[in-house]
């Protein structure tokens, strides 16, 4: 399922330039990156101790939180120049995000975690129906990620285990085929050989829909099924004093 | 812009059902306490036409010089003595003036196991009105023929016992325990009144002269020691009263009320006071208004706790909310969708309260009216919401979605605080 691509001819997917942020409050926790690149189709795996700044890094590059200074560009636009809700927008149209847990809406249905991207992007909507339905795309999603759709889909998202919830999230992040998939530690509720498992799944499905992978985690081990493996405080600087 | 928007509010409504036990509790409770705030409304405005409804068709209730309240109070409230008596010749001066219709003694100061006993004539059974102008009706019996004939309220009946034909002991003074009684002189319940929901249902009416009978050997208010009078006998003496408690005057026309009421409050012979009856409740309402607005109080802040409660139970899903905030945020959702969702949420709550509350009134009256009319004497109408009971009910669902609006605020802050963390 190769889809033409419309940023083909520009290596990188997101590029930071002197970005610099600081949580509002007294946290005064603050982050700047002088330089971050990801190429096209990367994978990439970050790895850092907790409290390094990894959330916040993640919350950035998706346009959550809006750095105070420097340019952020995601598939040639600077997010940094954006008003919030376009950047809301942006996310839902070029960003498919998987949570290291609580992923699902427990009350929703499994089939309604898995579409809840398209209702926020025409776009990936558009992309998820061209083969079908998006109710099958999605059934064809979790069924490749190897959950019975035919007998899950209907079930309430709170009756899964983690594994199975982690292995929806990750339809749900790949639905309607965004150009950047990001995992905040996905799979650390799972035991390694589960954790090789749905790593491998993801990128099989990301490979296939031409997805860039950016996804934390402080388990340096995953790292050889990334294409490169960079640690944060190589990247980004981050302070916890007040006067950052 | 979106073919598949429709999920969020589903979303919404799956995120109801998934709590569906707390937000039935939560609907109840706003239902019970709109049902509160407008059955006190209902019965405020029952009670206040029911006051105002005490008598009707009196143009003046005439006294010994007193307040208007006063006069208003015992000569139709049975409540309290009056000051002093109007004499036999002022009634029959006043009763002369060609402005008068009709006019209807009244005779008070007895009582019968702590009801009080009316002495008058039986134009009283024709002239009393009350409630629109109704007239009073016999539930059996008929207007007392002979002079020691008794015509009780219903309320005397029910808690006495008695039937038409009973004997009856009047006693002296108006104490439920009485040991002065006219024991000597018997009445027999002529005629049983339907209920009123007055104080006509607490009253035992008798004739003018039954009154001056029983005291015929009376001086000073204590029998005198040999020299009763047996009952016989004294159907013989002459019992026109020499003096009267209070009367009600019916006029030909009611332009003539302020010259009669100003010549009676001016009449020289004796300090008299005529009332309008209709501007003495009124003045009367306003000091027993007080409670009312107490109690209209009391009720919008049953209203206010129900709110509180519905947000407090936002509030302790908010953690859970979190979660959902920063997932819906993960897939593009702005911040103020979300806000959006939690303040509805606490809208649509509150409307499915009002509704219920307002049904579950309907319902009520509709099974209890009867019943309140027939114990009360309280007239409860079964009407559509007036204008300001719309405005209330419009109010409560608009302090619903701004009370709704604090829990979201806070979820919306935190979830800009959060960030891209899920929160357990």
């Amino acid at each position: 399922m190769q889809r033409a691509h419309t940023d083909a001819g520009k290596p990188d997917v997101v590029r930071m330039t002197g970005v610099r942020f600081r949580w509002p409050g007294k946290r005064g926790f603050s982050l700047s990156i002088d330089s971050f690149a990801l190429p096209a189709r990367e994978r990439v795996l970050l790895v850092g101790p907790s409290g390094t700044g990894k959330s916040t890094f993640l919350s950035l590059l998706c346009g959550i939180v809006a750095p105070t200074a420097g340019k952020l560009e995601v598939l040639g636009s600077d997010l940094t120049q954006m008003a919030n809700a376009a950047r809301d927008r942006f996310r839902a149209e070029h960003f498919g995000i998987i949570f290291q847990m609580f992923n699902l809406l427990p009350y929703g249905s499994i089939l309604d975690n898995v579409m809840l991207p398209l209702s926020f992007s025409r776009t990936r909507a558009e992309r998820a129906a061209r083969n079908g339905s998006a109710d099958e795309e999605a059934r064809r999603l979790l069924k490749s990620l190897g959950l019975d759709a035919g007998e899950l889909a209907e079930h309430s998202a709170a009756s899964l285990s983690v594994g199975q919830q982690q292995r929806v999230a990750a339809a749900r992040a790949l639905i309607g085929a965004p150009e950047l998939i990001v995992a905040d530690e996905p799979t650390s509720a799972l035991d390694r050989n589960r954790q090789l498992a749905f790593l491998d799944l993801l990128f099989a499905e990301a490979e296939a829909a031409g997805a860039s992978v950016i996804m934390v985690s402080h388990e340096e081990e995953l790292g050889k099924r990334f294409d490169r493996v960079l640690r944060l405080d190589e990247i980004a600087l981050s302070q916890r004093s007040a006067a950052a | 812009m979106s073919v598949h928007r429709h999920i969020v509010p589903r979303l919404a409504m799956q995120s109801l059902r998934n709590r569906a036990l707390t937000a039935f509790l939560t609907v109840l409770a706003i239902a019970f306490s709109v049902m509160l705030l407008l059955g006190v409304e209902k019965v405020r405005t029952g009670a206040r036409q029911s006051f105002a409804d005490t008598i009707s068709g009196t143009d003046l209730i005439v006294g010994a010089r007193s307040g208007s309240i006063q006069l208003l109070l015992y000569s139709i409230f049975r409540i309290g003595n009056a000051t002093n008596n109007v004499t036999w010749k002022s009634y029959e001066d006043i009763a002369k003036r060609p402005e008068v219709a009709w006019i209807v003694p009244m005779s008070l100061g007895d009582s019968h196991h702590g009801f009080r006993v009316l002495g008058t004539t039986p134009d009283y059974f024709e002239h009393y009105k009350y409630r629109h102008g109704q007239g009073l009706k016999f539930a059996a019996g008929g207007p007392f023929k002979d002079l020691f004939d008794a015509v009780i309220g219903a309320d005397v009946a029910k808690a006495l016992g008695y039937k038409v034909g009973d004997p009856i002991i009047v006693a002296h003074g108006l104490g439920s325990v009485s040991f002065v009684e006219h024991a000597d002189k018997p009445f027999r319940v002529s005629g049983i009144l339907a209920k009123t929901g007055t104080p006509v249902d607490r009253t035992v009416h008798v004739s003018l002269e039954a009154i001056e009978a029983i005291h015929v050997d009376w001086q000073n208010g204590m029998p005198q020691p040999g020299q009763s009078v047996s009952a016989d006998d004294v159907r013989k003496m002459d019992l026109r009263p020499k003096a009267i408690t209070a009367a009600l005057v019916g006029l030909k026309s009611k332009l003539a009320t302020f010259k009669l009421q100003r010549a009676i409050n001016g009449y020289v012979e004796e300090p008299l006071s005529a009332i309008m009856p209709g501007a003495a409740l009124q003045e009367l309402w306003g000091l027993v208004g007080t409670a009312e607005t107490a109690l209209s109080v009391v009720s919008a802040m049953v209203v206010a706790t129900a709110l509180l409660g519905m947000v407090t139970m936002i509030l302790t899903t908010l953690n859970e909310r979190r979660r959902e905030m920063a997932i819906l945020r993960s897939v593009g959702a702005r911040p103020t969708t979300v806000l959006g969702l939690l303040a509805t949420e606490a809208g649509l709550l509150t409307l499915a309260g009002v509704v219920l509350g307002v049904a579950m009134l309907y319902g009520a009256l509709l099974v209890l009216r009867p019943w309140v009319d027939a114990t009360y004497g309280l007239n409860l109408d079964i009407n559509a919401p007036t204008a300001r009971e719309w405005i209330m009910l419009g109010g409560i669902v608009v302090a619903g979605f701004l009370a709704g609006l604090l829990p979201a605020m806070r979820a919306y802050r935190l979830s800009l605080a959060d960030g891209m963390t899920v929160r357990t």
